[in-house]
């Protein structure tokens, strides 16, 4: 490995490789910083950066076309844009990334911000039908549009994590018939437990969506001509469908890293506290950073524990982080990390989170209650605050926030006048974990995964 | 050559981006530029992108009215990237 800034901090040359939100930003704070040299950005979709949060909502409702979601650049960056290009292998030693279309990029440094895509549905489960459907980029956002204009007599929604609540929403919302099975006992569960999941449950019922719950799909099947037709669920029930959306999750495009020696799986890249990449042997990548919803990060609240955020503010926030150390080199300051915060619009209601309540044991309502449309829950883990999540109370967070950047008891006294003197504390009820006892074995380090908001 | 951010020149297309983790509902944009802000339900801010029709103006004040400072406009003057080979 060549030594950091071969060619000086502020000169030489610097491949992007992801030209979505984290990308941009992170180059636009690479000029920012002062980076004088070559800058080059690899994207594997051929368009010019765009924000994805619409494409479940607006986009498919069809309130705003996908040529109105493109990201403002606000500065320009003199960058070469190889769009539409998918980078396909990484040589740690020479320096330089494989493209798709048989060239080669060299770099002296390297940052990683390729993502993550929707995790798609088994071929021999049914997943090549016509009418199965993914929501990640704007293509797969225009097909599913289309798809759903043909009038669908029934539209089935795979899990009901974020995306999956606002495709169920936005589709119930155009007075199609909706079913949504979720594995867990409450939609949002792996994000935000099942006790806040089952007042979203509610939700789905009030918008009249067929809400199926500790269910599985266990095939899709189509008709001669490979069309959709019908899913079999896991208790028998036979449905008749045309579109299939499946919304369980997403996974990191790591891929292209295999055999680079980087410390890459599906779950993402792991980065020190500077973003830079980590090696198979645990030494950081001197001169490789990844960033945006690819990277697992170490965050200071949560010592010992690697964080990926699949979020618009944690790509924007890490961006800045990136360049920052891509520039300036280790003797560079540390920057404060901000909180990680995500939010999400479904069945009428607006959804604020900020900390990390995937982490948390414990939740109490603060303000409101679970039956009312407003409340507001924090979340705890071990006696300490770690989160809160705020629904149709989107200004009540900053103070929140400030409770668990101050590492405040939980539960925290608020003296909120729309809240209880002394909240009840609930069980946060995350699926797959013992309550009251240690969740984590010796040695494993957990990944804080927020299934896939806004990212 | 780098060019230092800056307003845009009212020549290049209409860009904008609202964080929505930090909006707090306050509805400023949408009093000042109904065309391109709305709130679907009560308090879910929707939003054109890439608004057309001449409404810079009517952004701009919507930008500078919003007291959380949530919306970032376009400041570049480089044209789009697009995937017909290499851009720059």
């Amino acid at each position: 490995m060549t030594a950091p800034g071969a060619a000086g901090p502020r000169t030489g040359r610097i491949v992007v490789v992801g030209a979505s939100l984290a990308g941009l930003r992170a180059a636009e704070a690479l000029r920012d910083e002062g980076f004088t040299g070559e800058l080059t950005m690899i994207g594997d979709e051929p368009h010019a950066p765009y924000d994805r949060p619409p494409l479940s909502k607006a986009v498919l409702s069809g309130r705003l076309d996908c040529d109105h979601i493109e990201l403002p650049r606000v500065r320009d960056i003199d960058a070469r844009w190889l769009l539409g290009t998918p980078a396909t292998g990484l040589d740690v030693p020479g320096h330089r990334v494989a493209l798709a279309d048989g060239r080669s990029m060299a770099y002296d440094r390297l940052l990683i911000a390729t993502g993550t895509r929707a995790r798609t549905w088994p071929a021999r489960a049914g997943g090549g039908l016509d009418g199965v459907h993914v929501l990640r980029t704007r293509e797969d956002a225009e097909r599913l549009r289309g798809a759903l204009l043909n009038g669908p007599s029934r539209v089935l929604v795979i899990g009901a994590g974020f995306t999956g609540g606002e495709v169920a929403s936005s589709c119930a919302e155009s007075g199609l018939a909706v079913t949504v099975t979720q594995r867990g006992a409450a939609p949002l569960a792996g994000a935000l437990g099942g006790t806040v999941g089952r007042a979203a449950a509610d939700w789905y019922h009030a918008a009249g969506v067929d809400l199926r719950l500790n269910t599985t799909v266990r095939a899709l099947e189509g008709d001669p001509s490979g069309r959709l037709r019908r899913a079999v669920l896991s208790d028998g029930t036979v449905l008749d469908t045309e579109v299939a959306v499946v919304a369980t999750g997403a996974l990191a495009n790591t891929e292209w890293l295999s055999g680079s020696g980087l410390a890459a799986d599906h779950r993402g890249v792991v980065t020190d506290d500077r973003c830079r990449a980590m090696t198979t042997d645990g030494n950081p990548a001197e001169d490789i950073f990844a960033t945006g919803d690819i990277a697992r990060r170490p965050h200071p609240l949560h010592p010992g524990r690697l964080l990926r955020l699949n979020h618009w503010d944690g790509a924007v926030a890490q961006a800045r982080t990136a360049a920052h150390h891509i520039v300036h080199g280790p003797g560079a300051q540390h920057l404060r990390q901000p909180l990680p915060a995500f939010w999400s619009q479904q069945f009428g209601h607006y959804l604020k989170s900020i900390g990390v309540p995937a982490l948390a044991d414990q939740v109490a309502i603060t303000q409101g209650s679970l039956h009312q449309r407003r409340f507001v829950a924090a979340y705890g883990l071990e006696g300490r605050l770690i989160g809160a999540v705020a629904v149709d109370s989107p200004r009540v967070l900053d103070g929140y926030a400030a409770l668990i950047e101050a590492r405040a008891p939980f539960p925290p006294a608020l003296g909120a006048t729309d809240g209880p003197a002394h909240p009840d504390i609930i069980d946060a009820a995350f699926p797959g974990r013992d309550t009251g006892g240690t969740r984590d074995h010796p040695g494993h380090t957990p990944s804080a995964i927020a299934p896939a908001p806004n990212r | 050559m780098i060019t230092k951010p800056g307003p845009q020149p009212p020549s290049h297309p209409l860009r904008l981006v609202v964080d929505l983790n930090r909006c707090q509902s306050y509805g400023q944009c949408v009093y000042a530029a109904p065309t391109v802000f709305r709130f679907h339900a009560e308090e879910s801010l929707e939003y054109d992108y890439a608004p057309e029709g001449g409404v810079r103006r009517e952004v701009e004040r919507a930008a500078a009215a919003c007291p959380v400072q949530a919306i970032t406009l376009g400041g570049a003057t480089e044209p789009a990237p697009g995937a017909h080979g290499d851009h720059r």
